[in-house]
């Protein structure tokens, strides 16, 4: 068969690498509204739900059981149930709508409501509901912080620079699950170090998770898994009971938790019973809120690659996050798993959430690089930084993070490397060395870190886990090292669980290590000028990138000194015979000295006479002073030219051959791309010009399209014409110039 | 479409339900909320500590333990009224049930979620379980949760056989 060039290299773009398939519903290859998902429906007799979606109370798994029970407000359920879907929709997408009054009637809506709302809504009306269903006003978010070597040392460098850049919360994980308590113990002391507020998790099995956070090594847990069937429950080693009751458990320990749900998980495990990947999330959701959950990590987390998979997958995901911002539950949105190999694809997922800002807008920024990353996740890295700040930058929108200059991460990541270093010394954990702490300040993953023997680190971990020793024993290591202050923030972290205030939906900690949560800052979004915008020092510090440079030094390159061999000698009058006017900008070889390109003006001067002498045609220097726009300089020069051939010249390098006969606007050959003219091109176009001058035909002067320039230069470009135009003379009429010099 | 009514109807009879009483109070916050910064007088450690005492100096000179920075069930009940108050009735229930299950040892709550997962007590284990809890810690909300779980687990065969 014969190949097209262009489809062959479309076969090797990025996006090609994904999988695509057509939906299956049988196999739950469906993320939403599959033929086999339940029509809404619920009957109440004498305060019990006996049908509910079709299905009567006799047929109701657990889950049901569950839902009916604990999740469902029977007050308002028969209501709820009784207003059109479509109407729920327009609610959702209308400013006008406060989320309150949302939120009391979704608290009566079935799992195949819930999914029917979604139906009638399109993603940019999804992000409308979501901006405002949203339950804390201020966007935040969480980082993974891992390394593949399970390094102390990056792990807390890591953390604290992560913290440092603003996120809320900072997850780690194992690769060998004994070692979760120094994991758990690294992330604390960077976290702390970095900021003090910064809440921290370890994800490893759900009863070690408890344990670590009895001992005050992590202040969240997010493990509590949920699945939409209950084989797939059951498959996960829980029920919506013992899920509930691991949430209390946290909770009496004040520890802040949310549940993990997410699209896909059912149809992965082969349980999805034909429904689609949204009916299910939705049955999920209503169980993370029976149980009692103040919130939920959705949008497929681990799954991702499965709905994206499909047709409307992205779409399904932005309709899960709703779903839970409408039950009132905070949402961490995903954005972590890797879900495409296509910057473009990626990106574009992630502006349905980034928008309209979720509680936290990923699940999981990997703020270190995707090789390290343990959770597989990475969609968006440590490598993206930058990339990412802009984003905010670009739209003034708070992303949860903010820019941070080299020199305060790396003294933040050597403070938390030496504050790990002697906690390690006190609590005789294995050395970590002055080589090991130097390595951690400057590494970006574990490819930049020395060996390190794991076997007596899992010893210690052992043995540390098996102690008594907890949060207080490390808070006195710190002290006794010098590190007061990091043990002041743990310490504060302790004390903030006796007042347990960041237990409360969507809590977390600001800069001032002052609780923020749905409760003392609730999303108050009714349309402009409401709700959350970044304003004063918050859009200052999103603004202040550091590759952003003061307008200034944009211009002072290109100052030179005036050109002494430069001498005005006079009003310019018309000229005669086959001449060439070389017509000037007001700031040539005056005020600036050199083009964008980066050439002298006296050597441009020079390229452009040797190349009309070179032709045998006479050249006469002119400046005007009027204006600085190259075509009128071009234009102007033409009418005082004898030939009527003239060249226009602006101080940037722009350049023009005109001649008289043509409209101002017209010309016989533009030179706008200055970046890319040498001095042979300059030349060039001296000779040109003479050869129009001289009557004789002209092949037009080749320049390289750089479509790139524009993009590099164009603030140089604006502000080196306005330094020109600031020379601007209105009544100045064009004056005769003497170049002193002679061709070869 | 038959059953549509407007939502201003349902916003009306839902503004009826006991529930939905004080809605205007769903968007501020309780008034003691934060209680870090509210009401730092009167909190308290689980060993009964107030919170004043539990400072820098007094970790270094090791007079601090775990329990002075574990959580009072008072602070949790008092975060289960303002979840009420704010909207959040299922939060506040997890908080009424994480109030109870303060004064539960850590290996026993432990005990408690291994024995609630899927076939690992019979239904008269969750029983004699939810009794105890009842009984030695007056966890009355748990065990009615623990009961309710035991009848579940019964009819959708997730009890150990």
């Amino acid at each position: 068969m014969e190949r097209s060039i262009r489809f062959d290299l479309l076969s090797k773009r990025d996006i090609n690498k994904e999988t695509f398939v057509e939906p299956w519903p049988e196999a739950g290859l469906i993320v939403a509204d599959s033929p086999y998902d339940p029509q809404p429906s619920i009957s109440i007799d004498g305060g019990k739900v006996v049908e509910m979606d079709g299905a009567p109370r006799a047929d109701f798994d657990a889950l049901d059981r569950f839902i009916v029970s604990h999740a469902l407000d029977l007050d308002v359920a028969g209501a709820a149930m009784a207003m059109s879907s479509k109407e729920y929709a327009r609610m959702l997408a209308d400013i006008n709508v406060p989320r309150a009054d949302i939120a009391r009637l979704v608290a009566g809506c079935t799992p195949a409501k819930l999914t029917d709302i979604m139906r009638h809504m399109n993603v940019l009306e999804m992000m409308m509901g979501l901006a405002k269903m949203r339950v804390r006003r201020m966007p935040a978010n969480q980082a993974h912080v891992t390394n593949w070597r399970e390094h102390p040392a990056l792990l807390a460098a890591d953390a604290a620079e992560a913290a440092l850049r603003g996120f809320a919360e900072v997850e780690t994980t194992v690769r060998v699950a004994r070692f979760a308590p120094l994991n758990a113990l690294a992330i604390l002391i960077g976290t702390q170090t970095g900021r003090g507020g910064v809440l921290t998790q370890c994800s490893v099995e759900e009863a070690l998770g408890l344990r670590l956070a009895m001992k005050g090594l992590t202040s969240y847990a997010e493990t509590l898994s949920v699945y939409g069937t209950e084989l797939t429950f059951v498959d996960g080693d829980d029920t919506p009971w013992s899920k509930a009751f691991l949430a209390s458990a946290y909770a009496s320990r004040g520890v802040k938790i949310r549940f993990t749900s997410g699209t896909g998980s059912e149809a992965l495990m082969g349980r999805a019973e034909q429904k689609s990947m949204l009916y299910l999330e939705a049955r999920c959701l209503l169980v993370v809120k029976g149980a009692g959950s103040q919130g939920v990590q959705n949008g497929s987390i681990s799954c991702i690659a499965l709905p994206e998979a499909l047709p409307g997958g992205v779409r399904a995901v932005l309709a899960e996050n709703l779903l839970a911002s409408m039950l009132g539950l905070e949402v961490a949105s995903g954005n972590d798993a890797l879900a495409s190999h296509s910057s473009i694809r990626k990106t574009a997922k992630l502006m349905l959430q980034f928008i309209p800002g979720a509680d936290f807008i990923f699940s999981g920024y990997s703020a270190i690089p995707k090789r390290d990353n343990l959770f597989g996740g990475g969609n968006f890295d440590a490598e993206d930084f930058d990339d990412y700040n802009v984003l905010q930058r670009d739209m003034q929108i708070d992303g949860g993070v903010k820019p941070i200059r080299e020199d305060e991460a790396l003294h933040i990541r050597r403070k938390a490397g030496e504050a790990i270093q002697a906690v390690y010394r006190e609590l005789d954990l294995p050395a970590i060395s002055d080589e090991e702490v130097d390595a951690a300040t400057v590494a970006h993953s574990s490819d930049d870190m020395p060996e390190r023997d794991i076997v007596p680190d899992l010893e210690a971990a052992d043995r540390f886990m098996a102690s008594d020793s907890d949060f207080v024993t490390v808070m006195q290591a710190l002290q006794r090292s010098g590190f007061g202050e990091v043990a002041d923030n743990i310490l504060e972290m302790g004390r903030q669980r006796i007042a347990a205030d960041y237990l409360q939906p969507a809590a977390i900690f600001d800069a001032d290590f002052k609780v923020q949560s749905a409760i003392n800052d609730p999303n108050n979004y009714t349309g402009p000028g409401s709700g959350y915008r970044p304003q004063g020092q918050r859009w200052q510090d999103i603004q202040a990138i550091p590759q952003a440079k003061p307008p200034t030094g944009f211009v002072e390159p290109h100052v030179g000194q005036p050109l002494s061999r430069l001498v005005e000698i006079g009003p310019a009058a018309r000229g005669t015979g086959k001449e060439v006017v070389l017509a000037l900008g007001p700031a040539f070889g005056r005020a600036l000295g050199v083009t964008i390109g980066g050439l002298e003006h006296e050597a441009v001067l020079k390229a452009i006479l040797g190349g009309i002498a070179g032709e045998g045609a006479v050249a006469r220097i002119i400046r005007i002073y009027h204006s600085s726009d190259c075509a009128a300089i071009g234009f102007v020069g033409a009418r005082l030219s004898g030939s009527g051939v003239a060249i226009g010249l602006q101080s940037r390098g722009t350049a023009v051959i005109h001649q008289k006969d043509l409209a101002p606007l017209n010309n016989l050959e533009l030179f706008s791309q200055s970046p890319s003219l040498t001095l042979a091109t300059y030349e060039n176009i001296g000779v040109n010009a003479a050869r129009y001058a001289l009557g004789k035909s002209t092949v037009p002067v080749s320049v390289k399209i750089d479509n790139g320039a524009r993009l590099r230069l164009i603030v140089k470009t604006a502000l080196l014409h306005r330094r020109e135009t600031d020379e601007v003379c209105p009544d100045q009429a064009p004056v005769e110039c003497l170049f002193d010099w002679e061709p070869d | 479409m038959a059953l549509a009514i407007s939502a201003a109807a349902v916003l009306a009879r839902a503004a009826n339900c006991a529930i939905c009483e004080g809605s205007a109070m769903r968007e501020k916050p309780g008034k003691a909320y934060p209680l870090r910064d509210n009401a730092a007088d009167d909190l308290r450690s689980f060993s009964e500590r107030p919170l004043s005492e539990i400072t820098a100096e007094a970790v270094a000179k090791g007079e601090v333990s775990g329990d002075d920075l574990r959580t009072h069930a008072d602070a949790l009940r008092q975060q289960a009224r303002i979840a009420r108050e704010a909207g959040y009735p299922q939060l506040a229930g997890n908080f009424s049930r994480a109030a109870e299950l303060a004064s539960v040892p850590n290996d026993e709550l432990l005990k408690i979620y291994e024995l609630l997962r899927p076939e690992r007590a019979t239904h008269e284990e969750l029983a004699r379980l939810a009794d105890y809890l009842e009984l030695t810690y007056g966890a009355r909300e748990n065990a009615a949760f623990i009961r309710e779980a035991a009848e579940t687990y019964r009819e959708r065969d997730l009890l150990r056989r």
